[in-house]
């Protein structure tokens, strides 16, 4: 095929910088994920208000609801402040939503035409898809770096291995949540339903997930829900490295990380990331193959 | 199937036999041949709906035939889609520019999704950049572009890579008469300079002119291929509208001195000339000046409408079937009829 190509042009005429394409092949894809990798990087980078924005929303849960809750909850967190507790959970919001606008911006590029120019390209869907959602964990996962700095704060200790951790669990997570994105945005063509399919979506998903409280001895309806919710499965073992690096009573940390059991097994983290990033790559093939399609 | 790229000396840039795209209920396209040749300007004009969009869409490997083969620079249009696609440009007529980036950053974002050699993006950018007079601009946000400067980028864009085949959906519709003429210029350079076919839909008469051949088509059919000139010829006059202090004497200086039948329509004397523009001139030359003095003058050149009345015997149907814009240009002709 790419012998074909350049003998096809073989004896074109006033050669101006005539450029040959080479045809496909893995390193085509490569750059073209890159580049789609790129633009989104790009693009976040020029929306200063979307960085304000998806800035406020960590802030606000950190230390308002954090604080004025935790006078009313300070019985139940055996002397852990709120604001530590619900540090995992809050990083959690602010990879997702920033991951969601990232999938949202998709549904802009088709309204705005751009997406056809990429949808025409000389390269594989699964490539354009690949591309978009990982610059979607990229700039989500920026989100979560500026979240993780305020740690200190809120008396989470800089711990490399705690960083670490929870930076790689939140990388998973910001992917799979522009994998879902970008697998509702694929059947969307007007923001407001891709919104409203969003917040149908994250809303419920991150109430049930245990960001908010801890996932043991919860009545058996919201049990059972959450452990359905996969959100859970990005939520606990971030808990689990935050307090493991934390310096109380045992009682304190049984009551506050229970972890998530199933029929009784203790999930290991392991097993936790497995399945977001099983579903994460679930999402993401659903998204390919629906991009795929050609009518 | 294969066929013969690198045989021949020069393939057909398209070739399409029976082709038919069906939707649902709806047949868009009805089994339509055609063959452009290479380095070829070919011109496809038909209302909005009858099926232009979609034969487009099919040759760009955008939709999929239901029946029927198409091959866009000897690839075959279902089966080497990727080849298909590394040898066309393509103009859509809605704006596909990311307007968030720069105009480099839209051309090189291209340039790597169509696996541009990184050693020539530069020289190569340059070069199409500055054939439409944007490399100063290179730098701006594409959101500060006007209409007529974006379409420029496309078409710049679209040349990026070096396609054999650059299909241009409607390149100048609602632009401004002297960006058209602009991008008219473009093209005209284009062809010059680069050894490529053009492919190009449009409503507009005067730029079918700019074509060497145009097909016509309307209901999913195509009613006639052939030269502008030929075409122009078979429909006919160009209609010139005068508006005088005295349009009974002015109708009789015209039956007598220059030999035209014009009749009254709308408070003007209205008649057809073979060649308006030309007519013009001589007409003010040789209008002595005893006769009723001339108000105004409007020349309008034979249409779409015109050419496909010709051809199909309707216009009616073409303002049901189209879009905003033939409905406009509809509505604007019956009332100046």
């Amino acid at each position: 095929m790419a012998t074909e190509a350049a003998t096809a042009r073989e004896g074109s005429p006033t050669a101006v910088a005539r450029v040959i394409v080479p045809a496909g092949g893995v390193r085509s894809e490569l750059r073209a994920i890159k580049v789609v990798w790129k633009r989104e990087l790009i693009r976040f980078s020029r929306d200063r208000l979307r960085i304000v924005t998806s800035l406020m929303q960590p802030f606000l849960f950190l230390f308002v609801l954090g604080t004025g809750l935790s006078r009313l909850a300070s019985a139940g967190t055996h002397g852990v402040n709120l604001r530590t507790f619900v540090f995992p959970g809050v990083l959690c919001m602010a990879v997702m939503f920033t991951a969601m606008f990232s999938a949202a911006s998709l549904v802009w590029d088709r309204e705005f035409g751009f997406l056809r120019e990429m949808m025409v390209a000389p390269v594989r869907r699964s490539s354009l898809v690949l591309g978009k959602c990982l610059g979607g964990a990229t700039v989500a996962s920026f989100q979560g770096i500026i979240v993780l700095c305020l740690a200190g704060l809120v008396g989470v200790p800089y711990a490399f291995g705690l960083i670490a951790a929870v930076f790689g669990m939140q990388l998973l997570l910001a992917f799979a949540i522009t994998a879902f994105g970008v697998m509702i945005a694929a059947r969307t063509t007007q923001m407001q339903s891709f919104m409203a399919m969003m917040q149908m979506g994250i809303m419920p998903m991150y109430f049930l997930s245990g960001a908010l409280f801890p996932v043991s001895h919860l009545p058996r309806w919201l049990e059972i829900l959450n452990r359905i919710d996969p959100l859970t499965y990005a939520v606990d073992p971030m808990c689990r490295v935050v307090f493991s690096h934390l310096h109380i009573s045992a009682a304190a940390r049984r009551a506050l990380d229970p972890g998530v059991t199933w029929w009784g097994w203790h999930l290991p983290g392991a097993v936790e990331a497995a399945v977001v990033a099983g579903l994460g790559g679930l999402m993401l093939s659903v998204a390919i193959a629906q991009f795929s399609r050609v009518s | 199937m294969s066929t013969p790229t690198a045989t021949s000396s020069s393939p057909p840039a398209v070739s399409v036999t029976g082709l038919v795209k069906r939707y649902d209920e709806v047949e868009a396209v009805r089994g339509i041949d055609l063959e452009v040749r290479s380095g070829e300007t070919f011109g496809f004009l038909g209302p909005n709906g009858a099926g232009k969009s979609t034969t487009i869409n099919m040759l760009c490997t955008l939709v999929r035939p239901t029946a029927g083969s198409a091959f866009v620079a000897g690839h075959d249009v279902v089966r080497e889609r990727g080849q298909v696609r590394r040898n066309i440009g393509l103009v859509f007529q809605d704006t596909t520019l990311d307007t968030y980036l720069t105009a480099e950053q839209n051309l090189r974002l291209h340039a790597e999704l169509y696996g541009v050699p990184r050693g020539v993006v530069m020289a190569r950018m340059q070069e199409v950049m500055e054939m439409v007079g944007l490399w100063d601009r290179r730098g701006s946000l594409v959101s500060t572009y006007s209409g007529g400067m974006k379409r420029r980028l496309e078409i710049a864009r679209g040349l990026l890579h070096s396609p054999r085949v650059l299909f241009l959906d409607e390149p100048t519709v609602g632009l401004d008469p002297q960006t058209r003429s602009l991008i008219w210029a473009y093209i005209r350079e284009l062809k010059a300079r680069e050894d490529i076919t053009i492919f190009l839909t449009t409503h507009y008469m005067d730029e079918a002119e700019f074509c060497d051949r145009i097909a016509i088509i309307d209901h999913g059919e195509i009613i006639v291929v052939d030269t502008p000139e030929t075409l122009k010829a078979s429909v006919g006059r160009d209609r010139v509208q005068i508006e005088t202090d005295d349009d009974d004497a002015a109708i009789a200086v015209l039956r007598e001195q220059f030999g035209i039948e014009a009749s009254r329509a709308e408070g003007t004397v209205t008649f057809g000339v073979a060649e308006g523009e030309q007519f013009v001139p001589r007409l003010f030359e040789e209008w002595g000046s005893a006769h009723p003095a001339i108000r105004s003058v409007s020349v309008a050149r034979p249409s779409l409408d015109d050419v496909f009345m010709s051809y199909t015997g309707t216009t009616i149907r073409d303002a049901e079937a189209g879009g905003d814009l033939d409905r406009r240009r509809n509505f604007a002709r019956m009332m100046t009829r």
